[in-house]
């Protein structure tokens, strides 16, 4: 020890007159660093209230509550989360993790109340001070939780497809399968908006822990065409899925096809339920599309009789008949159906009520009939010269392909129509070596057909032609046909309603082709229904009115398909088969409706 | 006022009595006094107790008791999801986050199998030399404070406030920073940060100059300090004792050397070590380990590649599943050996997950042994001076 360390210590007096660093809170104010993570925001419109926040948050300080004025809609459950501030760490996984990137976190710290359920707050919906703050934490653009790209699937490229019937599209394996399962939020969102309200979360995460078995039984819980669906199934899951807000939807209806491409036919009776014991009861149904055979499979599962009558030679509707083979393989098809007739459903083919067997019949015969007809009969284009024999339908030479039969396209094809079977006929004409253009009177974007087919289609040089209006049909020299098309404007018809196109008189052009197709809607027949049936039977603009449960003004009647619904589209035939099945056990059962099956 | 009739002078045991049995400990033979130092004391560093036996004014015996911080980390971990717990670990030492977070991601990431980006790891080996200084300046306030120099300490908190400044900049909090996440880490570096970083460095630089001054030449420090709580080189290994602890006996023992991790292999930088670990000679070599973390910042900011990838992306976090296997990994915190062993089952879950903190070793059993023989005013300043954090002994 020496002088100098007694001395030294009064060193410290230097920093006597220095500022001192501490804030004098609340006379100054220091605001948390650009990147601080402070309060929760949250932009309300952009939120769809999927509750990942909720599932990822380690301290389960947030819940999903409903708001005030904000209800679900497709791809949004009308939730919004709240943050307990009670429970918050603040680590921001959740805005890390939103898919919709509307979680945020402002800068602001300091918050002040002697109320402390304040703390309990939904950010967004209850103002505070900080919800403009253009400051604090967001996830930086380097790092992400998420994966945004889906796992490609494997197809015939379109040099190869646009000249085969071979299925287009080849089929996830199994770790590109639980590769794309691994993306699925399990949030649900999608739940609602299929119509036929398929656990979709549920299969996948069957898919992830590697049990089919599993998956195939959830999936017959509502859908008993997987096979077929998950290859042509409108998707309109995709369409509200959560990813694709970050990126790409998860490819639920390939996951869908995955699960029952697992499994052999002859093993499906080992995974799923069998049916009820016969109870007596027998149901007719007409029409053997999706929408009857989802009817006969959830009426057997319950234990009823059930007798198919279908007009075709082979049961499938527009699955088989309507769609071509290169997107659904007819194989597909029959593994569905046969496993339905495997459960003792008796499908007679060829019995076309009103031609082969009177509905009178059926009425006396059997406890309940279902109708799901379809819409067997084309639109007119209602142009001058349309009936000409070169002016082909799009169903029927669907039909006449799948049935072996030569549609006599010849080499050059126009075809009209912007919907799946325009494309459907065009990629047809298209393998079967023809020159194809499709004429849409509205734009690219306004194609009610799926965006795939149209992707696929001009992949497959199939010529596309927007905003081209029919105007007539003229007769062609060497057995050859003209369509006179005009250039349409779109006329703005207000919010919410599409534009509509409006011809342009003076530019009128013309093309000259071996045949025309016309692919712009069918409409429903309802001639084999008796008079007194159409009595109490309502019919709207051309539909069949019926209610939740399929049920129509006879009370022993029950419809559902295209011919009952605006959507058109194989699965929401089978959510009205589904809920036909429900309402003829109600209408059976009145006291007591069979104990809920499992699968039903 | 009141009067004392008798001053009893203390009855004072000469400790050799005590060693070879000769006296024992007997509380009702009033030559002994019990008292409790903490778990409330400003003299523990944190939620522990020293259950002390006094003759006069020496401890004759030391029972160290925790339990007054247990949280259940470890049990916590096993009911979250495997990037759940990015954000609870570093609550299991507060003065010293950030080697929890790299610790359980670097874990994480070996039992995935999951490689990080060259520029994650440096940012990583930037944000624990933060840290360590962070920790070293909290610490030296307490050296300090616990032998009554409180100015020290207002001044190395101020500084330790500035480096949380720098945290609060790059990752968006200033205690928790949650910044390393298992894949690499959350955030890039801000612009014009290394600028704002070298500023902090310089004045951290002028404060240690003057720690030089007015600790290490200081009569009351060096009276009390040099010689207390000596850990005879002997029992390091016996004890399994780590860090500064250590390396002030003259044991070259530093994990960031011995077994080098991150970046640690690109930095240049010696083992600092003392000859004998006394309380003064440990403060000596933390002050000199704050001085090397200065220049290892520097050397980070500059050989640090200038731009990169920070983060692999990982497989969904919300289904993440590691295959069965388990790992152990440590650190060299400012403390001495911070450690990790994770065990997965091919759950997202993780099956087991104990942290190996040094301040078990040092708080708990070479605490009991160097307090015996110490003065009860200098029981403080050693317990600081092993550098503990009870929040670690307990998790």
């Amino acid at each position: 020890m020496s002088v100098k360390d007694v001395i030294a210590p009064f060193a410290v007096w230097k920093r006597v007159f220095e500022k001192p660093y501490t804030t004098a809170k609340p006379l100054d104010d220091r605001p948390g660093a650009p990147r601080y993570r402070g309060f929760h925001t949250n932009d309300i419109e952009k939120c769809i209230g999927c509750g990942t926040c909720e599932e990822i948050c380690q301290n389960n300080a947030i819940d999903l509550v409903p708001v005030e004025g904000r209800s679900s809609k497709h791809g949004d459950s009308g939730l919004r989360p709240a943050v307990d501030y009670g429970r918050c760490c603040w680590c921001a996984l959740c805005v890390d993790i939103c898919p919709t990137g509307s979680l945020g976190m402002s800068n602001e710290y300091v918050w002040v109340d002697n109320d402390p359920e304040v703390f309990r707050f939904v950010p967004g919906a209850e103002a505070k001070a900080w919800d403009k703050s253009d400051l604090g934490y967001a996830r930086d653009e380097q790092y992400r939780l998420l994966e945004p790209k889906r796992v490609e699937m494997p197809m015939l490229p379109p040099e190869e497809s646009e000249k085969s019937f071979l299925e287009m599209v080849q089929g996830y394996s199994k770790e590109q399968a639980e590769k794309e399962a691994d993306r699925c939020l399990a949030c649900g969102i999608c739940v609602a908006t299929c119509p036929a309200h398929m656990n979709v979360p549920a299969y996948i995460e069957a898919i992830r822990e590697d049990n089919v078995d599993e998956g195939l039984r959830i999936t017959y819980e509502a859908n008993p065409l997987p096979a077929s669906c998950g290859r042509v199934c409108s998707h309109a899951c995709e369409y509200s899925c959560a990813m694709k807000n970050d990126g790409e939807a998860v490819s639920i209806r390939w996951l869908k096809r995955y699960i029952a491409d697992q499994i052999y036919l002859k093993d499906y009776d080992k995974v799923l339920d069998s049916p009820d014991e016969l109870n007596g009861r027998h149901i007719a149904v007409i029409g053997a599309g999706p929408g009857g055979l989802a009817a006969a499979y959830y009426l057997r599962m319950m234990g009823y009789s059930v007798t198919v009558y279908d007009g075709n030679d082979k049961a499938g509707g527009m699955l088989r008949y309507g769609i071509p083979e290169y997107r659904l393989p007819y194989e597909q098809i029959d593994k569905d159906i046969e496993y339905i007739r495997s459960l003792g459903v008796t499908i007679h083919q060829e019995t076309q009520v009103g031609r082969d067997v009177e509905f009178e019949k059926l009425y006396k015969d059997y406890d309940a009939v279902f109708f799901s007809t379809g819409l067997p009969k084309p639109y007119a284009m209602n142009v001058e010269g349309e009936n000409h024999a070169r002016v082909l339908s799009g169903v029927k030479v669907l039909d006449e392909v799948t049935k072996g039969e030569d549609p006599g396209f010849g080499r050059s094809v126009a075809v009209i129509g912007g919907g799946n079977v325009a494309m459907d006929a065009a990629r047809t004409a298209r393998r079967l070596g023809c020159e194809v253009a499709i004429y849409y009177r509205r734009r690219e974007e306004d194609m009610p057909a799926d965006v795939e087919e149209i992707e696929e289609a001009k992949a497959e040089r199939v010529d596309l032609i927007t905003q081209a209006i029919p105007v007539r049909v003229e007769d062609a020299p060497n057995g050859q046909v003209t369509l006179v098309w005009g250039k349409a404007r779109m006329v703005d018809k207000g919010p919410g309603r599409r534009p509509e196109p409006v011809l342009i008189e003076d530019e009128l052009s013309s093309v000259t082709v071996d045949s025309i197709v016309s692919a712009i809607g069918q409409d429903a027949d309802y001639s084999f229904l008796p008079a007194s049936v159409l009595d109490r039977v309502r019919i709207e603009r051309g539909k069949v009115v019926i209610d939740r449960f399929g049920r129509t003004g006879d009370p022993k009647v029950f419809a559902g398909g295209d011919i009952a619904n605006s959507k058109r589209d194989a699965i929401s035939a089978i959510a009205n088969g589904h809920e036909a099945a429900k309402g003829i056990d109600w209408m059976l059962n009145p006291e007591a409706p069979t104990t809920p099956h499992q699968n039903v | 006022m009141y009067e004392v009739d008798t001053v009893v002078e203390p009855d004072i045991i000469d400790p050799a009595k005590l060693a070879s049995g000769e006296e024992r400990i007997d509380l009702d033979s009033e030559k002994f006094v019990k008292l409790w130092q903490g778990p409330n004391h400003p003299g523990v560093t944190g939620n522990m107790s020293l259950e002390l036996i006094l003759n006069g004014d020496t401890v004759v015996g030391c029972k160290t008791h925790v339990g007054y911080l247990h949280r259940g980390f470890e049990k916590l971990m096993e009911r979250r999801r495997w990037i759940q717990n990015f954000p609870l670990v570093c609550r299991i030492c507060v003065p010293e986050p950030d080697f929890n977070e790299y610790l359980y991601a670097a874990a994480v990431e070996e039992l995935a199998g999951i490689e990080i980006p060259p520029r994650a790891k440096w940012l990583r080996t930037l944000t624990l030399e933060m840290a360590r200084l962070a920790s070293f300046l909290m610490w030296m306030g307490g050296q300090a404070g616990s032998f009554g120099m409180g100015t020290i300490g207002q001044w190395t908190v101020t500084h330790r406030d500035y480096v949380l400044d720098l945290f609060e900049e790059l990752s968006g909090g200033r205690i928790y920073h949650m910044y390393i996440i298992p894949g690499g880490v959350r955030a890039d570096l801000p612009a014009g940060y290394a600028e704002r970083v070298e500023e902090v460095l310089e004045k951290v630089e002028r404060l240690l100059a003057e720690i030089e001054l007015i600790l290490f030449n200081n009569a009351v420090f060096k009276g009390r300090a040099q010689g207390l709580g000596i850990i005879p080189r002997e029992i390091i290994e016996e004890y399994g004792i780590t860090g500064p602890n250590a390396r002030a006996a003259g044991v070259a023992r530093d994990i960031r050397k011995d077994q080098p991790y991150l970046v640690y292999d690109q930095l240049e930088f010696s083992v600092v070590t003392g000859e004998v670990s006394d309380a003064y000679n440990r403060a000596r070599v933390r002050w000199q380990e704050m001085i090397q973390s200065v220049d290892l910042i520097r050397q980070i900011l500059k050989k640090m590649p200038p731009e990169g990838d920070i983060h692999t992306m990982l497989p969904s976090v919300l289904h993440w599943k590691i295959p069965a296997g388990q790992t152990y990994l440590r650190a060299e915190c400012t403390r001495g050996e911070y450690g990790y062993f994770v065990a997965a089952d091919g759950t997202g879950y993780p099956r087991r997950v104990c942290v190996r903190g040094p301040s078990y070793t040092h708080a708990v059993a070479l605490l009991e042994k160097l307090a015996v023989g110490t003065n009860i005013s200098d029981i403080a300043g050693l317990m600081v001076s092993l550098h503990t954090y009870p929040p670690e002994v307990e998790r």
